[in-house]
């Protein structure tokens, strides 16, 4: 079956520099600083992470961010936790806007 | 899901070293190991001494966890006998090796396991022993903590997380609780107290196809947890990687990880690890007396080579103590990341 997605082409990523490496590796230095422990621990980034990729729906960063997550030392429930905050973000983030329609409805309503 | 039988025992095709091997070898097209460690520039894989003396008193084991690369369980009939003990105290005796590492299966379930342990130690080595924990619940067993206590034995034991439920997911049902009765006991003889010199280490592996994670960092994750909801004490958390053999290799095959896995071994080589795998200071005797570089090797059936003497009957000291190792694909194991072996993260 052919599908848009196939899991083998994460390991491609890099090949992605290959239009321009520059570019990329600067990407790619930047993006290891980012997840390198800091304020926040690498767990708490690779939680971070796999949250984000539930709230783009990005299945590569979902794969990697799961792996990511486990060899980090995070557990089933928190990586659970994580996804539920994504979720309710976005969830939340629908419903505020209601506040936008509220304005608009007034604006037009008699 | 949790077995109750070895591989063995229901015959299936990967009990059999040579059909793990095979799979190892030639399943998936990745660099062959020697010429990754070659690239460090040290030439072969080769002994740096021997510092350990790890012994495999048998496969006979209470639990039948699912990612046991010896293939133990309460079936296996394997046992060292008090003949090749005897052996394995002369060579000794010859060296000034300063430790001896006890393994199985559950070793204390080698009949002869409490003579050995008390002959090694009039002999002034140190003894570690690798204890699954649930054995000293079990009758006729229950006295091992004290046995443990007065002949000064450094305790290893697996708990592969600090949740009941990974724990239990990998070594059996009500795994996890029995193993804490078991610390607390340890425990109330001095084990993981820092003053007392009893030293009980634990052992995390991952409950899945990943790699773990940093060793410091999890050790205490493990501290806070275990005192605070359990109030037991450990001294050193050390985390090891699944090795591709046994019943993991059965896992990773079954459930389609096997070629992701090994990929993933191999893109983490670490040079750093690989010059501090554990082969290189150890030497590693099987039930029947055969000499292995390690325990890994010894689960495949490959027996020490490049001429070094293969059974305890002939051990020459000189001569192992710079032998060449044999290695095979499985060697990514302990070379990914932050490297693995019998004590733990080694870069
Ligand atoms: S992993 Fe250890 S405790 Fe579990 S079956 Fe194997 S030898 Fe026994
Ligand atoms: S599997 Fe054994 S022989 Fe191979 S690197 Fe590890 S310890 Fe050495």
């Amino acid at each position: 079956m052919e599908t848009y997605y196939n899991p083998a082409d994460l390991a491609k990523f890099a090949s992605v520099g290959e239009g321009n490496k520059k570019l990329m590796d600067k990407f790619f230095s930047w993006y290891n600083e980012v997840f390198a422990a800091g304020a926040l621990s690498e767990r708490e980034k690779a939680l971070i992470a796999l949250a984000v990729a539930h709230a783009v729906q990005c299945p590569y960063c979902i794969d990697a961010y799961t792996q990511s997550s486990l060899e980090k030392g995070a557990t089933l429930e928190q990586m659970t936790e994580a996804i539920h905050v994504a979720a309710a973000i976005r969830g939340g983030a629908s419903l505020v806007h209601g506040v936008q329609m509220k304005n608009v409805y007034q604006k037009l309503s008699m | 899901m949790v077995r109750h039988k070895s591989m063995q025992a229901f015959g299936e095709a990967l009990a059999n070293a040579e059909t793990q091997l095979e799979i190892i070898q030639n399943r998936c097209t990745l660099p062959p190991f020697d010429e990754t460690y070659q690239s460090i520039g040290e030439g072969p894989l080769t002994a740096t001494g021997i510092e350990v003396f790890q012994v495999n008193v048998g496969k006979l084991c209470n639990q039948v966890c699912r990612h046991c690369h010896v293939d133990a369980g309460p079936d296996r009939r394997e046992i060292m006998s008090r003949e090749t003990m005897q052996l394995c105290l002369e060579a000794l005796a010859k060296t000034d090796v300063p430790k001896v590492d006890i393994t199985g299966g559950a070793p204390e379930m080698n009949p002869n396991f409490r003579w050995f342990v008390s002959e090694v130690k009039k002999l002034g080595r140190h003894v570690m022993v690798r204890s699954n924990l649930t054995i000293l619940l079990a009758k006729g067993y229950e006295d091992l903590p004290e046995f443990f206590a007065a002949h000064g034995v450094e305790v290893i034991s697996s708990l592969p997380h600090y949740t009941a439920t990974n724990t239990d997911k990998q070594r059996g049902e009500g795994v996890f609780e029995r193993s804490i009765e078991a610390i607390r006991r340890l425990n109330h003889l001095g084990y993981g107290q820092e003053e007392s010199g009893l030293i009980l280490n634990l052992v995390y592996n991952p409950v899945g196809a990943f790699l773990p994670p940093n060793q410091a960092g999890l050790e205490a994750d493990y501290k806070r947890v275990l005192n605070v909801e359990y109030g037991v004490q450990f001294n050193h958390l050390y985390t090891i990687t699944n090795m591709p053999i046994g019943r993991f290799l059965d896992y990773l095959i079954a459930s389609g990880n096997y070629e992701s896995y090994m990929q993933r071994l191999v893109s983490l080589f670490n040079p750093a690890a690989a010059r501090n795998v554990m082969c290189r200071t150890t030497l590693s005797i099987g039930w029947d007396g055969t000499l292995y570089d390690c325990d890994f090797n010894q689960m495949l059936e490959l027996k020490v080579g490049f001429g070094a003497p293969m059974h305890i009957k002939d051990f020459d000291f000189a001569q192992l103590r710079t032998r060449r190792i044999v290695t095979k694909q499985h060697c990514y194991g302990c070379t990914a990341g932050a490297g693995s072996s019998c004590g733990g993260a080694i870069a």
